[in-house]
């Protein structure tokens, strides 16, 4: 990959967006969880609305991604490296998509109203069924810590390709182009 | 950059990131008052009791509908206090996490709420039949729970515990003394259940007022003046109000007391002067009564942060810790078998007397 490849100005910008909301939401989910203090309250008021927004924008990524696939992986990669590569970017996809239907789902088989803002609330998907609950509730914890641990391979390869291997693929979703002159 | 200097920072930005992920998440600060450790407390407090609520164990369902009168609209644009008539999903039930205690005069009753809105939005609320919550913070109520454990020789709490408690908090030791004075009604259809915590309404105009609430009872007061001998059935609250329903309905007024400057908001502890304002905003009816078992109320937390737009909470951080606590009861109940609850609707058919 030449340092010139880089993905799209549409693609960077949901991508980094995308980084902070989703870091943001898996800090506040497993702080809101832990705490019975008045931020509680406060974190999951933006907890659902965050969550339907992260569903919203995974969607328009998916589409941009098919439409613009961006720049190919290196060549010196392995094929252990470009299976990982693959697997855990679309493992993110699936992660990013799952969490918030899953949130949404349980939130409707305990028939809790899942309010974006005001007097403004999504349907119930699900129905009303405590047992349901009880097994998607379960889901989107387990779900959200393979959200974190994929998050955290992802940001180790993209600092290894930026620190040790050099090769361009950092620079081809960084948000800045890197300054002429140097490596 | 060496390769070996950038391997050790790489390592040290994803262990920096790990780290506050785990502290966030409370597990480096297992001191961190967190519903979890909440709801040991309960059972520790009062046994393993699966798929009961951890509080307000033992309850009957109720249903019927609120009719607003439109006073509320001056104060607040929620759309439950519009004229008009919503159904409500309810819950009787007693204060502590004991599915099977004997029903008693001085056991705290509570009724709790779910309005369904005609745009889809929900309130709820949970009310108690004391003047004033015995603690005002969560780790108050933690501490008090840690007071009032049996004590595994005597299985009674130990008094000198309860003294070291209200000791550190006077205001608890203030509450109960309001609390204790009260004289307690006859039942649940002529208890008056108050919110306690303080919540924001929030009118059209967008003007605030601080309110609590309560559910006036029709009933006419009559004390519960029969001594708790064991002599009544254990459940002799709850066949009463089944029995009364049997025969009509049951209506309260949603009485709203408005706030003054300098009225706590974050201290359910103090009671606001008798003389605050009132507005009557509509009348509660219930018409029937299930058992929990299959009732309308069994799959619902009635938790207090389920509020409809023009209906905020206050700065009583007794609200977060209930609704945070709640939703971890739920979510253990629900996965849990759970034995039939001690009270069946049923019973009122089958023998008690009406």
């Amino acid at each position: 990959m030449n340092s010139a490849a880089r993905f799209s100005a549409l693609t960077r910008l949901l991508h980094w967006l995308m980084a902070v909301l989703v870091l943001a939401m898996l800090f506040i989910g497993v702080g809101m969880v832990s705490t019975v203090s008045p931020r509680y309250h406060g974190l999951i008021a933006i907890h659902r609305p965050l969550g339907i927004a992260i569903l919203v924008l995974v969607i328009i990524r998916l589409i941009n991604r098919v439409r613009n696939p961006g720049p190919a992986l290196p060549a010196h990669l392995s094929r252990l490296e470009r299976l990982a590569a693959k697997a855990s970017q679309w493992l993110l996809y699936a992660l990013m998509i799952l969490l918030p239907l899953v949130g949404w789902g349980m939130l409707s088989a305990q028939r809790y109203p899942v309010v974006l803002l005001g007097a403004v609330h999504l349907p119930p998907i699900l129905p009303h069924d405590a047992a349901l609950y009880a097994l998607l509730r379960q889901t989107h914890t387990l779900l959200a810590y393979a959200l974190f641990a994929t998050f955290i391979a992802h940001f180790g390869a993209a600092l290894v390709h930026a620190l040790i291997y050099r090769d361009g693929v950092f620079a081809s979703m960084s948000p800045w182009r890197r300054r002429a002159g140097r490596p | 950059m060496s390769k070996r200097s950038a391997f050790v920072l790489i390592g040290a930005l994803l262990a920096a990131v790990a780290l506050a992920f785990a502290y966030v998440g409370g597990w480096l600060t297992p001191q961190r008052l967190g519903p979890a450790r909440m709801i040991r407390a309960f059972e520790a407090d009062n046994g393993q009791h699966p798929g009961f609520r951890r509080n307000h164990a033992k309850g009957l369902c109720v249903t019927g509908f609120f009719d607003s009168n439109g006073a509320g609209t001056q104060y607040s644009k929620a759309v439950v206090f519009a004229t008009g008539r919503v159904p409500v999903v309810g819950r009787l039930a007693l204060a502590g996490g004991q599915p099977f205690q004997a029903d008693t005069s001085r056991a705290v009753r509570s009724l709790a709420l779910r309005f369904s809105l005609p745009d889809g939005e929900e309130w709820r609320t949970g009310m108690n039949a004391i003047p004033v919550f015995p603690v005002n913070t969560p780790q108050a109520f933690y501490e008090q729970l840690l007071a009032t454990r049996p004590d595994p020789a005597t299985g009674r709490p130990d008094p000198a515990r309860m003294a070291q408690f209200l000791a550190a908090h006077p205001e608890s030791a203030r509450a109960l003394e309001v609390i204790g004075s009260q004289v307690s009604s006859s039942g649940f259809a002529n208890s008056r259940f108050n919110s306690l915590d303080a919540f924001r309404l929030v009118a059209a105009g967008g003007s605030v007022s601080a309110v609590r609430w309560a559910m006036v009872p029709d009933e006419p007061f009559a004390a519960d003046d029969a001594a708790d001998t064991g002599a009544r059935s254990p459940n002799y609250l709850f066949d009463a109000v089944m029995a009364e329903l049997q025969h009509r309905p049951l209506q309260w007024h949603l009485m709203i007391t408005l706030a003054q400057p300098g009225d706590p908001t974050n201290d359910a502890t103090v009671a606001w002067p008798v003389e605050r304002p009132q507005v009557d905003v509509g009348t509660l009816t219930l018409e029937h009564a299930q058992g929990e078992d299959t009732g309308a109320c069994r799959d619902i937390n009635f938790d207090p942060l389920v509020l409809p737009a023009g209906i905020e909470p206050s700065d009583d951080p007794l609200l977060s810790a209930r609704s945070a606590t709640y939703a971890r009861s739920f979510t253990l109940r629900s996965r849990e078998s759970k034995p039939p609850s001690a009270v069946q609707t049923p019973s009122v058919l089958n023998g008690v007397p009406p």
